[in-house]
């Protein structure tokens, strides 16, 4: 099992969800695939698809009208998954937090497990997060072990 | 007699062992010369093994009954139809057990409902169209070439064909080439799952299977990799190691056309491996029987 252990800290797929975002950090998000920071070399993948992803990654605040999606792309990835909040808005819903329609940061719809702040998150503050949250799956692994004997 | 037998076990022992080893460095080695060609340093080699592994610890979210069967026969038949190549069988049995596999593969997307699998399963379907005639009339070739369907296996005494099959089926190769392109899901032919597009048609044929499932979609794809490296080496195999090298050559050459060409239209991917493959395919063939 060490070596699904490895892998699994080598080859985090992502998927990336943009809530209300005003695109500033989707922008920032999208520049990690660059070649001046190319995110493969720690095996990170941008993935279009739930089923492939390990890590979800949220830019913008959550809204009446964006919480069943989101809670729907969170059901459909496979265990051990985390979940990224980037950017401001995403951590506390920023300066949208108090719009009739905002619910806040994504934290009041998914357990949130590494918060990037910033407005808008620097893709070097992107990567560290999404690195963090790589090593937090392990115990999540373990956690989806014990329940599946249980 | 026995001898033969316990040499041919451990040949088929052998080849599913080694098969995804090669198959999983040579995807490696794409990814990272893929990344160079785009400026970018690129993931470490063993990534692909990373994946599969890492693939293989997730959740098993299964939509249905029948998915995983399709899968591991996916699987089974792509294995079976290198097994076959590398004890020197019947060429066209495997042409047939290789299109079973992709079959398998297909009646897997079609057994849910989503509609991204569906559209990618469809995609795969006029692939498969697209390359099958290509592939018969290589096979056509070779025998025409040789006089057997049969193959030798590829070690022993470099198939037996006396003079490399290049010298009587130079344009066939050129049109085994061209449909290889769709084989290895390479732009500008990667409609019904493509490596780098993750984003479009969802991710296309494999959109509904996840975790182990994936995982054996994946491993597939590197024993049917060997397995069309393998068809290569076979047009040149006078000594093995030049078409093995060659072989290599050849597939460096279907990276750079990945790295090079746009996503085209299906309608075209048809009329231009119907066209182009069947014709020079054709061409070959003709000049064959007046010979």
């Amino acid at each position: 099992m060490g070596l699904v252990k490895k892998s699994r800290m080598k080859s985090p797929w992502v998927l990336h969800y943009d809530c209300t975002s005003c695109n500033g950090c989707d922008i920032e998000t999208l520049a990690c695939l660059t070649p001046l920071y190319d995110v493969e070399r720690f095996g990170i993948i941008n993935v279009g698809n739930p089923k492939h992803a390990d890590i979800l990654v949220v830019t913008g605040s959550v809204n009446k009208r964006n919480e069943k999606v989101l809670k729907n792309l969170y059901n459909q990835m496979p265990e051990p998954k985390a979940v990224v909040a980037v950017g401001a808005c995403a951590c506390t819903g920023g300066i949208f937090k108090d719009c009739y329609n905002v619910l806040g940061g994504v934290d009041k719809v998914l357990p949130v497990d590494v918060y990037v702040p910033g407005c808008c998150a620097k893709p070097e503050a992107i990567i560290d997060g999404i690195m963090i949250a790589v090593s937090k799956l392990e115990e999540k692994a373990e956690a989806m072990k014990a329940k599946a004997h249980a | 007699m026995d001898i033969v037998i316990l040499k041919d076990i451990l040949t088929v022992v052998a080849t599913i062992i080694l098969a995804p080893l090669i198959g999983g460095l040579l995807t490696g080695i794409d990814r990272k010369i893929t990344a160079r060609m785009q400026s970018r340093s690129g993931p470490p080699i063993f990534q692909p093994f990373y994946d599969l592994f890492k693939l293989l610890g997730k959740e098993r979210l299964i939509v249905n009954q029948t998915q995983m069967m399709f899968v591991i026969g996916h699987l089974f038949f792509a294995v079976a139809a290198l097994a076959m190549f590398m004890l020197g069988q019947d060429l066209l049995m495997i042409l047939f057990i290789m299109a079973f596999s992709s079959i398998m593969l297909i009646m897997g997307a079609m057994s849910v409902r989503s509609p991204y699998s569906k559209i990618g399963a469809q995609r795969e379907i006029v692939q498969i169209m697209a390359y099958e005639p290509v592939l018969i009339l290589m096979v056509v070739g070779v025998f025409l070439s040789t006089g057997s369907f049969m193959i030798r296996p590829l070690f022993s005494d470099m198939f037996g064909f006396g003079k490399p099959l290049l010298y009587d089926l130079p344009l066939v190769f050129i049109a085994f080439i061209y449909v290889l392109t769709i084989k290895l899901r390479k732009s500008p032919f990667d409609f019904s799952m493509s490596h780098h597009a993750h984003q479009e048609l969802i991710k296309g044929i494999t959109t509904e299977f996840s975790g182990p499932q994936l995982a054996v979609i994946e491993l597939t794809h590197w024993y049917e990799l060997v397995l069309f490296l393998g068809l290569i080496t076979m047009f040149f195999a006078q000594p093995v190691w030049v078409g093995i090298l060659i072989a290599l050559v050849c597939y460096f050459f279907e990276i750079v056309i990945d790295n090079i060409s746009a996503r085209m239209t299906w309608k075209w991917m048809l009329q231009a491996t119907w066209i182009v493959g069947i014709g020079v395919a054709m061409t070959n063939i003709i000049w064959l029987y007046l010979k």
